[in-house]
């Protein structure tokens, strides 16, 4: 059969493409604006991951060596706002950007001027919410879950929390519409939604999440923000309020939010195990219905984060088995990665490196989440570094690990070369190695007593603590390979050949050239193209 | 050696030699620390069923990390093309083995959610209790009240604590007695007696955590929380926790710290505390604590 006509780069040499600032500050393609949120992503990456390094250096030997306690709270409650709305979140929607129009056969997002709207309200907001540490009072000090009463003591800085998540909110709220829209009225003729890369998939699911809750936390921190200046009492309890009330509104959004951080993830290793495993993905409409279900479970099992706060013993029963049962499509995915690899032809390149520890280390991830569902144990686990080290483990080596073989793994499509995969493997190592440095240990401090959110301990937590610090010094440390190796591909990294930088790689994206063309999909893939691409 | 075992022998060479670094670093204590990676048995009739539970999830989660991992190692080295492996494209997907692998964990949680659900609902029977005490959370410390005797005091973080934890105290933690974890006036309560604690807070939320007792509870204003234990009658001593739910600047520094006696040494001990009040004595006021 001949080859069917693709893009080539004839067209390019012709695209009219925006110049100097105005291309990016009235960006309206969805591969500049995917850009602009990967680089916002790394810079908060960084920013938040030195508020940690503070935090580690703090807890490195018992007594206080380095800060005031107060700061010490603003600086944890900074860090998990940073890493949650300013990292992991807009990474995700950059990938999304990137990939979805690319995947799907489009020309670009269905909505490319609300796209705008929502990469440009971020750096705002970020401003705003880093802007905290240098009005009176400092940085907001309550935590990434901002529970009232404790927030509302904080002073200055509290509207200023307040209007950033509302910028962060309708930011995701409208990059979400955006999402659905596209998946939904922008497919190529051909590509039907079970053809769809699970990838595509992922983000179809996470955006109806995203519509779902953040209203939820918008309200949440609305009735606080009245509360403050208005007079209300929600949460007051003096004035007939409920404290306990902010936590269900809180974690009714909290808990889909971190499965809206984690289902990109899922979607990111279905494609890259795939690859590198030279077969298909195995059990593909299983996979779609795991997603979708663990979804759906997202929703009722928010008060597992509420266990001691006194709730009736049947909602906490109610709460532990819906909880538990989450575990079951999660382990069916996990199952499905491995039956891919199983008989596959497996090589090691970077993406794959990434994929391979996400599996181990997310599944332990897995393991303490099994744990803190049972009620009676967490009574125990609750507010500590067991928690803590339980999260890490999801969000670090799940979601940023899973953040990081996307970038090893589209960078060549999206620049068109081949990074140093020797440094690449470097950066892999060292960070696998010292992120479970850094976190395994605090599962042991967690089950030994020690909380979390304290600046100092007492001195029978020394030794873990300095263990765990060392591992974020030099996780952090070795992060900083990332960006020096995107930056060494893009300026001067060997010219990818053809199409497909990976052998084993499926999917309309790596039917484009590398770099796709500014306007890529201006003519939708035949049906024959997306045959090819889809091959499940 | 292939390159991934080589490796990964490099990380497990890695982690010892960091362990020891860290070990050989100044300071020796009392109690090593690296022995503290466990939840305690603690010493009620609660912190033994919450033990049992997690060291059973604990272990179930162990045999199935052992199982998958080990398919996981299995295929990473046997099915490399560098090892000559052709994939089977042919194995895409199978209805049946899906059926096997939702049906196998739904089995096992169930067999988890039995008997966690019924330590949940045991340990959550606070009838019959022989002595309330009232938990008042505060920023920064913990009021008692023994119910109906009168006795009421503040606990508050022990003076020794509070100098060195400031900024350039000057002094080493390791010369405090109990650095963080003393108070000046620790909760008394008479072993073998169910005693149920009735927690609330006058101000944010707190959470009082004594681990060894398996009792955790969140101080919330507005709110009386019931949670109950019987302490051992062969484990007398003193039991100490930590506040569990950030409240502020001083979070870190409002311990848990309970002394727990025989029956009898309570009564006396309460009838002391009564007879000190009727003289117009205020408990709370500080005095070097007793416990070390």
């Amino acid at each position: 059969m001949a080859e069917p006509h693709v893009e080539t780069t004839v067209h390019a040499d012709h695209e009219h493409k925006p110049h100097g600032w105005r291309r990016w500050v009235f960006a309206t393609n969805h591969k500049d604006i995917g850009t602009m949120y990967l680089i916002l992503a790394c810079l908060m990456f960084f920013i938040g991951g030195s508020a940690a390094m503070v935090i580690r250096a703090e807890l490195f030997k018992p007594g206080m060596q380095l800060v005031d306690p107060g700061m010490f709270n603003s600086l944890t409650t900074l860090h998990g706002l940073i890493m949650i709305f300013g990292a992991i979140m807009p990474a995700w929607v950059g990938l999304a950007n990137w990939m979805i129009p690319l995947q799907i056969g489009a020309p670009d997002m269905a909505l490319p001027r609300l796209n705008n709207l929502s990469f440009w309200i971020l750096p705002f907001a970020f401003t705003l919410l880093i802007g905290t540490l240098f009005v009176p009072g400092s940085a907001p000090a309550g935590g990434w879950t901002m529970y009232p009463p404790l927030t509302l003591q904080f002073g200055s800085s509290f509207p200023m929390l307040i209007f950033a998540i509302h910028l962060m909110g309708v930011s995701s709220i409208l990059g979400a519409i955006n999402v659905i829209v596209t998946i939904m009225n922008l497919r190529a003729p051909g590509m039907t939604l079970l053809r769809m890369p699970l990838f595509v998939w992922t983000w179809l699911i996470t955006a109806f999440l995203l519509i779902a809750v953040m209203p939820v936390l918008a309200g949440a921190v609305t009735m606080m923000l009245t509360d403050h200046f208005f007079g209300t009492s929600f949460f007051n309890a003096a004035g007939g309020g409920d404290p306990v009330m902010f936590q269900h509104i809180f974690w009714f959004f909290g808990h889909p939010e971190v499965y809206i951080m984690i289902l990109p993830a899922f979607g990111v290793i279905s494609e890259i195990i795939p690859t590198f495993s030279r077969k298909p993905l195995f059990g593909y409409e299983a996979m779609v219905y795991a997603t979708a279900s663990i979804a759906f479970l997202s929703f009722i099992v928010w008060a597992h984060h509420m266990f001691t706060v006194g709730l009736p013993v049947t909602a906490q029963l109610f709460f532990m088995f819906s909880t538990m049962l989450i575990a079951v499509p999660t382990g069916v995915k996990v199952f499905n990665w491995v039956a891919t690899m199983w008989k596959g032809s497996l090589s090691f390149e970077p993406p794959m490196l990434f994929a391979v520890a996400f599996l181990f280390l997310f599944s332990i991830g897995g393991f303490s989440g099994l744990m803190l569902a049972l009620v009676p144990a967490d009574y125990q686990y609750h507010g500590t570094y067991f928690v803590v080290a339980h999260f890490h483990y999801v969000l670090v080596t799940g979601a940023a690990f899973a953040i990081m073989g996307a970038v090893y793994y589209w960078l060549p499509k999206w620049s068109g070369r081949m990074y140093n995969m020797a440094l690449a493997k470097w950066h892999f190592w060292l960070s696998t190695i010292f992120v479970n440095v850094l976190f395994f240990p605090q599962h042991f401090l967690g089950l030994a007593g020690m909380p979390r959110r304290i600046p100092d301990y007492a001195v029978q937590f020394t030794d873990w603590n300095m263990v765990s610090s060392i591992g974020g010094f030099a996780f952090g440390l070795s992060q900083l390979l990332l960006p020096y190796i995107v930056w060494q591909c893009v300026r001067a990294g060997k010219p990818v050949e053809g199409n497909r930088a990976w052998d084993g790689a499926h999917g309309l994206e790596w039917e484009l050239p590398s770099p796709p063309p500014f306007h890529s999909w201006t003519v939708p893939p035949s049906d024959a193209l997306i045959a090819r691409g889809a091959e499940h | 050696m292939s390159t991934m075992n080589r490796a990964r022998l490099g990380i497990l060479g890695g982690t010892l030699a960091l362990l020891a670094a860290a070990a050989g670093a100044p300071a020796a204590r009392a109690q090593s620390g690296w022995s503290l990676i466990n939840m305690p048995r603690g010493v009620t009739d609660v912190s033994a069923k919450i033990y049992g539970l997690h060291m059973m999830a604990f272990w179930v989660c162990v045999g199935i990390a052992v199982v998958v991992f080990g398919v996981m190692i299995w295929s990473l080295i046997f099915h490399r093309r560098s090892r000559g492996a052709v994939a089977d494209v042919t194995l895409v997907h199978n209805t049946r083995v899906e059926i096997v692998w939702t049906t196998i964990p739904v089995l096992i949680l169930i067999a988890m959610a039995v008997p966690a659900a019924n330590v949940l609902v045991r340990i959550n029977n606070n009838a019959n209790a022989k002595l309330d005490i009232r938990v008042t959370g505060f920023q920064w410390g913990w009021q008692y009240d023994y119910v109906g005797s009168g006795v009421s005091f503040v606990s508050k973080l022990d003076y020794r604590s509070d100098a060195a934890r400031e900024l350039d105290s000057g002094i080493d933690p390791d010369t405090v007695p109990h650095y963080l974890l003393n108070v000046d006036h620790p909760l008394v309560v008479p072993t073998g007696t169910k005693i149920r604690l009735l927690v609330t807070s006058v101000d944010v939320i707190h959470s009082w955590w004594l681990p060894d007792f398996g009792v955790k509870r969140d101080a919330i204003p507005g709110y009386i929380n019931e949670v109950s234990f019987t302490v051992d009658p062969n484990r007398p001593g003193v039991y100490r926790g930590q506040c569990t739910e950030l409240c502020g600047r001083d979070h870190a520094y409002m311990p848990v710290v309970v002394r727990a006696v025989s029956p009898a040494d309570f009564a006396a001990w309460l009838k002391q505390q009564q007879a000190l009040q009727k003289q117009g004595v205020d408990l709370s006021a500080q005095t070097p604590a007793p416990s070390g």
